[in-house]
C-alpha cells in the first residue's frame, strides 16, 4: 500500500541544488512551450513586435550616436565632455528646468492633494475636475495660452506695455516653469492624493492623543509618511519635464532644451548623429531616475495598505487652514480656467494681438483645409487604441500568468518605453524605419506604431491591474477544460476585462490625440496630425487658428471619453445579470 | 497493478530573488484507478503545488508524472485529460451555468445536441437540473461548488483533481457536499486526487491518505493506518490529538513488549519490529484511548488541572508527577460523572491503542 517512500525534510545543501534545479526549470518551461503551440505562436509574434518596435529603434539611436555611417565616431560625446556649449547648454538647461518644475509641480500637486484628501475643502469635486483637465488635453495648450496672455502680442503684455512702457514677455525659463507646472502638476496630485488617502488616520490621531499640535503632527507624522510619495512625484515630474517637447518648442524662446535641440538638429540641420547624441543625453538622466525610483524609493514606502478604507472625517486641519487652502485652490483653479478660457476665446478671434473681433473663420479653416489633419488624427488614434489596449492586456497576461523562459526579459523590454522620452522614441523610429526591410517613413503605419508602442507600458500596467481582478482559477479552468491559449484569452480573459479595458481606452485615445513629442518626428506631408498643425500655426504666428486646433483637440478627447463611458455603462447594464 | 496516476520523484522549487523554496521534495505517489487519494497536510506543506503540477498549472522542476502510462510531465493543462475543481471554483462569470458546463465540450467539438444531452445529464447528476440558464453568481455557494464539479465531470477526465473544494462552504454544507462527492466518485469510479488541510474531511472521503509535511510525503496509508500507526511525531500530532510519553524497552517476549515509562509504571504493548531491549522510545497515547480510574490504579497518576464539559464529551488535562500534561477525553460523561479540577486520578491506558515511535 506504500506508494511513496518515506523521506525526511530536505537536509541537502541548497547551494548544490541550485545549478541542477535551475537548469531543470528552464528545461521544463522549454519543453512545456514545445507542447503548447498556441502560446508559442503568440510569444513569437509578441517578441518579434517588441524587438522590432521597442528595442530596435532604441538600439538605432545608440548606434547613430557613436557609429554614424557605420564607423565609430564619438566626436559629439568628446565635445560634450570638453564642454562644447551646443551640447552642454541644453543639457544643463533641461536639468535646471526639470528640477524647478519638479519642485513647483510637486508643491502645487501636494497642495491640491492635501486640500482634497485631508482638509476636506468645500467644492473638492470641482477642484478635482479642474485638476484632471490638463491630463486629457495636449500639455502645450498651457504654452499656447501663456502666449495668448503673456507672449509678444499677449493681452497682459500689451497692458503692461501701454501702462508702464516696458516690453516684457514670458518666453524662456519663466514661461516654461509656469506652463509645465500647470500642465503636469496633476500627475503629482494624482500620486499624492492616493498616498495621503492611504495613510492610516489613526497614526495622526495617535499623535494628537499624545499631545502633539496639528503643525507638529503634520511635520513629524504626515509628511514623513508621505515622503516616499513626494519623492516619487518629484522624480516623475522631473522626468516628464525633461521629456516635454510641446511646451519648450512653443514658449522656450532662446532657452535651449534637449528635446527641442534634438528635433532642430534633425529637422533643421539634417544632422542625425547630433540629434541622436542629444537624445542619448536626454535618455541617460531619465533612465537613471527610473533606476533610482525602482530600486531605492520603492523600498521605502511606509504607507500601510490595509485595503479597508478609513472614513474620511478630516481632523488634519483646522478651519483656518481649510479656508486658506480653499483660497489657494481657487486661485490656482482660476489660473487654469483663465488659461483654457483664453484658448477658447482666442479660437474665435480673427488674428490674435491684432484683430480680436469675433469670427468662426478659424473653425471653418480647421474643417475645410485642415479636415484631413482632423480625420488622420481621429482615425489613426481610433485604430491604435484598441490594438494597443488588447496588446497591453495580452502582454500583461503573458508575463503575469504564463511561465516561459525569458519572461522577465520580455516584461522589462515591453515596459522599457516607459523610461524613454517620446522624442527619443521618435528619433529611433525615424532611424529604424527609414530603409528596407522595414521602410515605414511617410506611411500611416509608422504613426500607428508610435501610438501603440509608446503607450504600451501604460496599457500593460493597466492590463496587469485589470487581470488582478480576475481570479487565476478562471483562466486556469479554461485551459484545464481543454481551451488553447487563444481561446482562453479571447473567450474568457478579454470579455472579463472588457469594461475596464474600454475605460482605459478613453485615456489611451486621449494620449494619442494629444501626443506630439514622438509623432512629430514621423509625420509626413501625407500624414499630418492636428497637434503638429497646431505647432505649425504657432510657428507662423497664427495664434487664433492654433487656438482653434486646441479647442477641437480637447473637444475630440471629451467626446471620446463620453462615448466610451456610455459604451461601458451599456455593456455593464447588458451584462448586469451576469456581471462580476 | 500500475497506478492510473503516478508521481515519480516529483520536485518543485520556487526561485525567489534571494532564496529558493523547495515546495515539493521528491514526492512519490500512486493513485490507483477508481480510487480517491487525499494529500493532507498543514498549509504550506506543498500539497496544492503537487496537485497543480498534476493539473499542469505548475511545471515540475524535476521528476515525472504519468497518467495511464503516458508521460504528461510537461504537457500544458489543455493537453492532459485532467479536470480540476478549484477552491474558488473559477466559474466563468460572463457565462450561464449551462455555458460553463458546456465549455469543455465545445472545445472538444461535440455536436450541439450531444452537448445539450451531456450537460443536462450531468447537471441532473449533481442536483442542478433546471438551473442551466442562471448566471453562476446568482447561485448559492454550495450550488456554485456543484457547477464547478459538474463542469469537471462532464468532460469525463481520466483524473479528477480537487483543490480544497469545500473550504468556502459552511460547516454543515461541508459534510453534506463531502458525502455527495464521495458517493459520486465511487459510483462513477473516477480516479481522484484530493487536497485538504482538514483531517476529518480526509479521513471521511479517502481510500488512501498521503500526509505531507515540508514538501515531503511522510506517510501514505488508509485513514485507519494514519491514525492508529502514525509514522512519526508530526503525523501523530497532526492527525487527531496525541499524548507523547517517553520510556525504555524493558524486555521483549513473544509478540509483546514491556515498556518502562519515565515517571510511571511499566506497560505491556504489542511488539513492534525493530526494537531491542534498552532502546529509548516514544509512546503515542490518544486522549480517548485511556480510562480515568482511582488514584494509584492505572499506569499513570496525577491531578486534574483543567476540565471542560462539551456535552458529548468531557476533556481533562491531568498533570503528571514530572510536570507533563496528559490530555484525556471521556465519552458520555453523564454516565461516568464529571470530575472537578483538583481531583487526584489514575490513568489506565488501552494497550491495543498504543503506538510506539523512535525517539527523535
Amino acid at each position: 500500500m506504500w506508494g511513496g517512500k518515506l523521506r525526511l525534510p530536505p537536509t541537502s545543501d541548497p547551494g548544490s541544488l541550485t545549478m541542477r534545479e535551475r537548469i531543470g526549470r528552464t528545461g521544463g518551461e522549454l519543453r512545456r512551450l514545445a507542447h503548447d503551440r498556441g502560446l508559442l505562436l503568440v510569444l513569437v509574434v509578441v517578441v518579434a513586435l517588441v524587438a522590432t518596435f521597442v528595442v530596435f529603434p532604441l538600439f538605432q539611436v545608440f548606434r547613430e550616436s557613436i557609429f554614424p555611417r557605420g564607423q565609430f565616431d564619438a566626436t559629439h560625446f568628446v565635445r560634450f565632455f570638453q564642454g562644447a556649449p551646443f551640447l552642454i547648454t541644453p543639457f544643463f538647461n533641461s536639468l535646471i528646468l526639470g528640477g524647478l518644475v519638479a519642485l513647483t509641480g510637486t508643491v502645487v500637486g501636494f497642495t491640491f492633494a492635501f486640500a482634497i484628501a485631508r482638509a476636506n475643502v468645500p467644492g473638492s469635486r470641482v477642484f478635482r475636475w479642474i485638476a484632471t483637465l490638463p491630463m486629457i488635453s495636449p500639455p502645450f495648450i498651457m504654452a499656447l495660452a501663456a502666449i495668448l496672455l503673456l507672449g509678444n502680442r499677449g493681452m497682459i503684455t500689451q497692458v503692461i506695455h501701454n501702462v508702464f512702457g516696458v516690453r516684457w514677455s514670458i518666453y524662456g525659463l519663466p514661461g516654461l516653469v509656469l506652463t509645465q507646472t500647470l500642465a503636469y502638476f496633476p500627475v503629482a496630485f494624482m500620486a499624492l492624493e492616493g498616498v495621503l488617502r492611504a495613510i492610516d488616520r489613526s497614526t495622526e490621531e495617535a499623535a494628537f492623543d499624545l499631545g502633539a499640535s496639528k503643525l507638529r503632527t503634520f511635520v513629524k507624522v504626515t509628511l514623513p509618511l508621505a515622503a516616499p510619495g513626494i519623492g516619487a512625484a518629484l522624480l516623475l515630474l522631473f522626468v516628464i519635464s525633461l521629456g516635454d517637447f510641446g511646451n519648450p518648442i512653443v514658449i522656450g524662446g532662446r532657452f535651449q532644451v534637449l528635446t527641442v535641440q534634438a528635433y532642430l538638429a534633425i529637422t533643421g540641420r539634417y544632422n542625425m548623429p547630433l540629434g541622436a547624441t542629444l537624445a542619448i543625453l536626454l535618455l541617460v538622466p531619465t533612465a537613471l531616475v527610473f533606476i533610482v525610483q525602482r530600486y531605492w524609493l520603492s523600498r521605502r514606502s511606509h504607507v500601510t495598505v490595509t485595503g479597508r478604507p478609513t472614513p474620511s472625517t478630516a481632523h488634519a486641519s483646522g478651519p483656518l487652514l481649510r479656508w486658506v487652502l480653499f483660497g489657494v485652490l481657487c486661485f490656482l483653479s482660476g489660473v487654469i480656467l483663465l488659461f483654457y478660457g483664453m484658448v477658447v476665446y482666442g479660437a474665435f478671434t480673427h488674428l490674435w494681438g491684432v484683430n480680436h473681433a469675433l469670427t468662426m473663420d478659424n473653425f471653418r479653416y480647421v474643417f475645410s483645409v485642415g479636415r484631413r489633419y482632423f480625420m488622420n488624427t481621429v482615425q489613426l488614434a481610433a485604430i491604435a487604441t484598441p490594438i494597443g489596449g488588447i496588446l497591453g492586456i495580452l502582454i500583461a497576461f503573458l508575463v503575469t500568468r504564463k511561465r516561459f523562459p525569458g519572461r522577465k526579459t520580455l516584461d522589462f523590454l515591453s515596459m522599457m518605453n516607459f523610461a524613454v522620452p517620446g522624442i527619443v522614441v521618435g528619433i529611433g523610429y525615424l532611424l529604424a524605419f527609414n530603409a528596407p526591410p522595414l521602410r515605414l517613413t511617410g506611411t500611416a503605419a509608422i504613426i500607428l506604431a508610435v501610438f501603440v508602442f509608446q503607450r504600451m507600458p501604460v496599457a500593460i500596467r493597466d492590463g496587469a491591474a485589470m487581470l488582478q481582478q480576475v481570479d487565476a482559477a478562471i483562466d486556469e479552468s479554461a485551459s484545464d477544460l481543454g481551451a488553447g491559449f487563444m481561446r482562453t484569452f479571447g473567450r474568457i480573459v478579454l470579455p472579463l476585462v472588457a469594461p475596464a479595458m474600454f475605460s482605459g481606452m478613453a485615456y489611451m485615445f486621449a494620449t494619442c490625440v494629444t501626443s506630439i513629442s514622438a509623432v512629430v518626428m514621423v509625420v509626413s506631408a501625407r500624414w499630418q496630425l492636428m497637434t503638429v498643425a497646431l505647432l505649425n500655426d504657432v510657428d507662423n504666428a497664427q495664434l487664433s487658428r492654433a487656438a482653434a486646433w486646441g479647442v477641437v483637440i480637447i473637444a475630440v478627447v471629451l467626446a471620446a471619453i463620453f462615448v466610451l463611458d456610455v459604451l461601458v455603462s451599456r455593456l455593464l447594464s447588458r451584462r448586469g445579470s451576469h456581471g462580476r | 497493478m500500475a497506478g492510473e496516476l503516478l508521481l515519480q520523484e516529483l520536485t518543485k522549487v520556487f526561485f525567489g530573488l534571494r532564496e529558493q523554496v523547495v515546495a515539493v521534495d521528491h514526492a512519490n505517489l500512486a493513485v490507483e484507478e477508481g480510487s480517491l487519494v487525499t494529500l493532507l497536510g498543514p498549509s504550506g506543506c506543498g500539497k496544492t503545488t503537487t496537485l497543480r503540477m498534476v493539473g499542469g498549472f505548475e511545471i515540475p522542476t524535476s521528476g515525472e508524472i504519468y497518467l495511464a502510462e503516458e508521460r504528461i510531465t510537461e504537457l500544458p493543462p489543455q493537453r492532459r485529460n485532467t479536470a480540476t475543481v478549484f477552491q474558488s471554483y473559477g466559474l466563468f462569470p460572463h457565462m450561464s451555468v449551462f455555458e460553463n458546463v458546456a465549455f469543455g465540450l465545445k472545445v472538444r467539438r461535440f455536436r450541439r445536441a450531444e452537448i445539450r444531452r451531456k450537460v443536462e445529464e450531468t447537471l441532473a447528476l449533481v442536483g442542478l437540473q433546471g438551473l442551466g440558464g442562471r448566471p453562476p453568481n446568482h447561485l448559492s455557494g454550495g450550488q456554485q461548488q456543484r457547477v464547478a464539479l459538474c463542469r469537471a465531470l462532464v468532460i469525463e477526465p481520466q483524473v479528477l483533481l480537487f483543490d480544497e473544494p469545500l473550504s468556502n462552504l459552511d460547516a454543515k454544507l461541508r459534510v453534506e457536499t463531502r458525502d455527495h462527492i464521495r458517493k459520486l466518485q465511487k459510483t462513477l469510479g473516477i480516479t481522484s486526487l484530493y487536497v485538504t488541510h482538514d483531517q476529518a474531511e480526509a479521513m471521511a472521503i479517502s481510500d488512501l491518505i498521503a500526509v505531507m509535511h515540508a514538501g515531503c510525503i511522510q506517510q501514505m496509508g488508509t485513514p485507519y493506518e494514519i491514525y492508529a500507526k502514525p509514522a512519526n511525531t508530526f503525523i501523530a500530532d497532526f492527525i487527531g490529538r496525541a499524548n507523547f510519553l517517553r520510556g525504555r524497552v524493558a524486555q521483549i517476549t513473544e509478540g509483546e513488549m514491556v515498556l518502562d515509562l519515565d515517571g510511571g509504571d511499566s506497560i505491556v504493548v504489542a511488539a513492534s519490529d525493530g526494537y531491542a531491549a534498552g532502546d529509548r522510545v516514544k509512546v503515542v497515547v490518544r486522549p480517548e484511548a485511556v480510562d480515568l480510574v482511582g488514584p494509584g490504579e492505572g499506569e499513570l497518576s496525577g491531578a486534574i488541572t483543567l476540565a471542560h464539559y462539551t456535552g458529548s464529551m468531557a476533556t481533562y488535562q491531568v498533570e503528571l508527577p514530572d510536570g507533563e500534561v496528559f490530555n484525556v477525553e471521556v465519552l458520555s460523561p453523564q454516565e461516568k460523572g464529571f470530575l472537578e479540577p483538583g481531583t487526584e486520578v489514575g490513568i489506565r491506558i488501552h494497550r491495543k491503542s498504543v503506538h510506539v515511535l523512535d525517539v527523535d
